[in-house]
């Protein structure tokens, strides 16, 4: 099975084309789940058989600022027809970028059976492809335990500054004006602010979406992503990290999945955190 | 959520007689389908883009006598709530006076769709609302 039957330049069987998606949707196998920033989008049309997770209403704890518990997300996948030999193929719209921190919310949790469809819905949509507005009956799966590792891709504040305080790679995914310190929100998003601006010290600024072809929503060739991301080195560890650790989940796919780098992780607290801690080091 | 102008008033009415979930967000996409791009050329001017809009969202507003009327360009085919808030916003804002628009909360986009929005997409509508009352100011 060639699961990226366009992309030749990528060996990872994390990717797969619009093409393989239309081939197998139909295989049992195989779930579907789109992932949008607009809740709207599923419901106006979608793939024959994807169901919808929706990142605040399904992998967020309704109180505290984390991700759901081991029992939640265990039942998350029971319902959704799920289990461990399920393959999950994840896309959505704004070039994959909540379908990305869907699958690494996964991953945290131990799920790694799973794929991102290139392009996303924007592709999707473009080839004239098939969508619906049924919303499919899923056979509820057993349940299984699954339990949340935060050590290996996750990345804490301790460890973020002990990271830097020994020089380790470091990306910022955040616009231009949020690295410099111009601005200590996303443009419009004042409520995810912070009470300092810049950028952790030794962070090369690199934002998430140049990794994408805008016209397509596909990723961009890995000789464009080499270039982008040449100046790491895949024998150290690197973080990145945003503003609350959704576009730097993009770009941890990116590293880890396109580009082989086998230690990255992602720094989820990111910059509302890290912006409003005292005492920590700052760069503009 | 009361004391929004009339026709505004209808449109939250209005959704919150569903309490099915999926029949009230098809009640929205019918509006963001029945929304309709302007004539203004492209590419649009950057000071009629609204900020933080990660849909691309432009607003013109146009005082005549009696009140305001906007239009507004969703540029972006993906941006479904964009586009329901538009239409919304330019019916339940056509006519209305400086004051009048300067009143209506900001909360009127939750009490449209919900306190599940991202932090990050309820900005950018609660920005399209805004802009209008600057236009109108």
């Amino acid at each position: 099975m060639n699961a990226t039957a366009n992309r030749s330049d990528v060996t990872t069987d994390k990717l797969v084309s619009t093409e393989w998606v239309a081939e197998n949707m139909g295989d049992s196998n195989i779930r579907l789940v789109e992932s949008n920033e607009d809740p709207l989008v599923y419901h106006q049309g979608h793939i024959p058989g994807a169901i919808e997770i929706d990142w605040i209403r399904d992998l967020n704890d309704a109180i505290r600022r984390d991700y759901l518990s081991n029992e939640a997300f265990s039942e998350l996948l029971s319902k959704a027809g799920i289990g461990p030999d399920t393959t999950v193929v994840f896309y959505g719209d704004k070039n994959n970028w909540w379908a990305t921190y869907t699958l690494w919310v996964f991953e945290l949790f131990g799920f790694t059976n799973s794929k991102i469809m290139d392009g996303g819905s924007l592709k999707w949509k473009n080839e004239g492809r098939e969508l619906t507005k049924e919303i499919p009956n899923v056979a509820v799966a057993p349940k299984q335990n699954w339990t949340r590792d935060d050590s290996t891709i996750r990345a804490f504040r301790d460890e973020v500054l002990s990271h830097q305080k020994q020089s380790g790679q470091l990306i910022d995914v955040r616009s231009p004006m949020e690295f410099s310190g111009e601005r200590t929100h996303m443009e419009g998003y004042p409520n995810e602010g912070a009470l300092r601006g810049g950028h952790i010290p030794g962070a090369k600024s690199i934002p998430w979406a140049k990794a994408v072809n805008p016209e397509t929503g596909e990723f961009l060739s890995l000789d464009e992503l080499n270039a982008l991301y040449g100046s790491f080195s895949k024998d150290n560890e690197t973080i990145v990290y945003c503003r609350i650790g959704e576009r730097s989940s993009h770009t941890w796919f990116v590293m880890k999945y396109l580009l082989g780098h086998p230690n990255v992780r992602n720094y989820d607290g990111s910059w509302t955190e890290w912006g409003n801690l005292v005492g920590v080091p700052i760069e503009k | 959520m009361t004391g929004l102008p009339p026709r505004l008033q209808d449109v939250v009415d209005t959704l919150a007689l569903f309490d099915d979930r999926s029949e009230k967000i098809q009640a929205i996409i019918s509006i963001a389908e029945s929304y309709s791009a302007p004539s203004h050329p492209k590419p649009y001017p950057v000071e009629s883009r609204v900020p933080g809009c990660e849909s691309e969202v432009y607003v013109w507003g146009r005082h005549f006598e009696g009140g305001w009327s906007f239009e507004f360009a969703v540029d972006n085919p993906q941006g479904l709530s964009a586009m329901a808030f538009a239409k919304i916003l330019q019916d339940g804002l056509n006519g209305l006076t400086s004051d009048e628009i300067r009143q209506v909360p900001d909360d009127l986009v939750y009490e449209v769709f919900g306190r599940e929005l991202s932090m990050g997409k309820s900005m950018g509508l609660i920005n399209m609302l805004q802009m209008c009352k600057r236009i109108a100011a």
